[in-house]
């Protein structure tokens, strides 16, 4: 290593340039990426959104403030930082349901997952999972089984939503993944979580006259 | 310390002394994301970046780091890459960024990128450091994506998304699981340790005593 | 919300020591867990030093989580990096001033704790769970036995193994591989322990 003096000014002295110069180039880099990472993660969630509520062609965020949900007051394309949910509009600007996002820990790791109620909070009209790290071919298969995904179309939210093995026999009940067991009952526990904690909220927010058109 | 040249600072690290079959270093994202060809591929791709880059700005710098912090400038200096990469790639890739998740920020410790720089980097010419991260990069991702690839083939059925055999393949699964990847490992270094040691007697037919043939 | 959820901790330790056991799930800790020699109480030292390690970059972790990176979430890599570094680095002095053997015992696995994935990776998941303070301690203690575990047990079997007759390509790092593939598939079985209402 061609050796220099070992002066303690001096050390400090080229630490502190190396950290500076980090620094600048890390805040570079962020100030850069972030209107590119922010329009990825709208479009993404966007996207979801239109598959969840179904036919939906416009929506809109809205966040909490004072315990109420109101319209979210950003720039047109981003999305809030916080905690939201999102309403879907059909081409008319009427209100078709609520994409409300979701997060718990499944059996590996968090599951991120959305999914849309209609106006009147009823009934699930549709989930997605959005993001998952559950075991590869049993766990992952919360995302991609289409008759699991299916039986969240017309799922009734009252009692709380159950997994059950076999062939469900009331509206609230969706069938189990067999060999995905325990990630099937952590997005039963999400959603139900997220309904306790939603619900009441967006059936009130479609019950006043907040209403919409076009796209944010 | 041997004058090498340029190219075999570069050759060295293909195979030689490759870093996961020979040095065994950079092992956690070696098993952790060579769970399909494209992952490896993408974790390949973003170490060399960072190895690349911090290898060239370590040489040029190397006479001006003083001796006793070398180590937390290099860390340092590796950090400020990884978070370039890892920001780059979310705002450029953003499906490849969530499949890498953590472990892109994890290159920080891959063993491989701090041995090259405290090895070579700080010792050598920017030209020459460039070759050997090069060449070391190269041959981990050639490492990865054999993994990965081998992972993929039997645990999916599938390369690179392709499917493969169709839909009535039966995957073994536990390959793209954890005990997969050590499994595959283990085996590729038996593999790799066979054809040495045959190697090996081939060049020494009269030295060789009573060796069990393998 | 202001009492502890000792299912939820309880849950979270056995789920970072067995279910998804740091070295033999999540490939971190590979370096030691590998160049481990077959004896069992450096191994067991060796565990105990990560753990050390390991709740103090928790601690700081939640602490830089609240406080400072808020602010500036991209200097969140470089923070928790230069936080372990010290770390390791107290660390390595105050275990050469109260046991120089230990010390030499331990040698150059000491400051490769700096590298060691495990570290990092933890105080990144804790990040991404969004862990509190507590959590992220026993997350922390939880994650530290799992590796202590894996590195015992790996030590243990090595032990067994130095004598054993295997074919010569086998022998060394290939059977260490395969080694910890039986071993990270038996830890599987520890799926059962989730009852899914944690």
């Amino acid at each position: 290593m061609s050796g220099v003096d070992t002066v303690p000014l001096r050390m400090l002295a080229s630490l502190g340039v190396a950290g500076l110069c980090s620094g600048l180039a890390v805040v570079g880099i962020f100030l850069v990426t972030k209107p590119r990472i922010e329009r990825n993660r709208a479009e993404a969630l966007e996207a979801a959104i239109f598959r969840v509520v179904d036919g939906a062609r416009s929506r809109a965020a809205f966040v909490v403030r004072d315990d109420q949900l109101v319209p979210f007051e950003g720039a047109a394309g981003t999305l809030p930082q916080e905690d939201a949910v999102y309403a879907g509009y059909d081409e008319s600007g009427a209100l078709l349901g609520f994409a409300i996002p979701a997060e718990g820990s499944g059996f590996q790791d968090t599951i991120k997952l959305l999914y849309g109620v209609e106006p009147s909070g009823d009934h699930i009209v549709g989930m997605e999972v959005l993001e998952s790290r559950e075991t590869p071919g049993l766990g992952d298969k919360i995302m991609k089984d289409a008759d699991f995904l299916a039986s969240f179309r017309d799922l009734a939210v009252t009692p709380p939503i159950v997994a059950v093995k076999g062939k469900p026999t009331h509206p609230n009940e969706v069938d189990a993944i067999s060999g995905a067991t325990i990630s099937s009952n952590a997005v039963v526990r999400i959603l139900n979580a997220s309904n306790e904690r939603w619900l009441s909220r967006v059936v009130a927010l479609a019950k006043s006259s907040v209403q919409r058109t076009g796209s944010d | 310390m041997a004058v090498t040249t340029v190219q075999e600072d570069f050759a060295k690290g293909l195979w030689r002394e490759n870093p996961v079959f020979v040095q065994l270093l950079g092992l956690c994202p070696a098993l952790a994301v060579t769970n399909s060809a494209i992952n490896a591929l993408a974790m390949g791709a973003a170490t060399t970046f960072v190895l690349v880059g911090s290898s060239l700005l370590i040489a040029l710098l190397r006479n001006w780091i003083p001796k006793q912090v070398r180590i937390t400038t290099f860390i340092i200096v590796i950090a400020t890459f990884v978070t370039v990469a890892d920001f780059s790639l979310q705002a450029l890739a953003p499906a490849v960024h969530k499949e890498l998740g953590a472990f892109i920020a994890l290159i920080v410790v891959n063993c491989v990128i701090l041995g090259r720089q405290e090895a070579f980097a700080s010792r050598n010419t920017p030209l020459k450091a460039v070759a050997d991260a090069l060449g070391m990069s190269l041959g981990f991702s050639f490492a990865l994506l054999l993994l990965g690839s081998i992972r993929e083939v039997l645990g999916s059925g599938a390369l690179f998304g392709v499917s493969l055999f169709g839909p009535t393949f039966e995957p073994w699964v536990i390959m793209i699981l954890p005990p997969g990847g050590f499994l595959t490992l283990g085996l590729l270094l038996a593999v790799f340790a066979h054809v040495k040691e045959r190697q090996l007697r081939a060049q020494q037919p009269a030295a060789e005593p009573t060796r069990r043939a393998a | 919300m202001f009492a502890f959820d000792f299912a939820g901790l309880i849950w979270i330790f056995f789920a970072s020591a067995l279910v998804n056991n740091f070295t033999l799930s999540y490939f971190l800790g590979l370096c030691p867990f590998l160049g481990v020699s077959g004896r069992i109480d450096t191994a067991l030292r060796m565990g105990m030093a990560n753990i050390f390690v390991l709740v103090v970059t928790s601690a700081c972790a939640s602490f830089l989580n609240a406080f400072v990176l808020p602010h500036a979430p991209y200097l969140r890599l470089l923070a928790f990096i230069v936080v372990i570094a010290s770390t390791v680095q107290f660390v390595e002095m105050a275990i050469k001033k109260l046991s120089p053997a230990l010390f030499r015992a331990l040698g150059i696995y000491l400051p490769l704790i700096t590298t060691n994935c495990a570290i990092l990776g933890l105080a990144l998941f804790q990040t991404n769970r969004g862990y509190g303070f507590v959590e992220g301690i026993v997350f922390a203690l939880g994650a530290g036995c799992g590796l202590t575990l894996a590195l015992v047990l790996m030590a243990g079997i090595r032990e067994e193994n130095e004598m054993a007759t295997m074919p010569e390509a086998l022998r060394g790092a290939a059977m260490s591989f395969l080694i910890a593939g039986i071993l990270s598939m038996a830890f599987m079985g520890f799926a059962g322990l989730f009852s899914g209402t944690a």
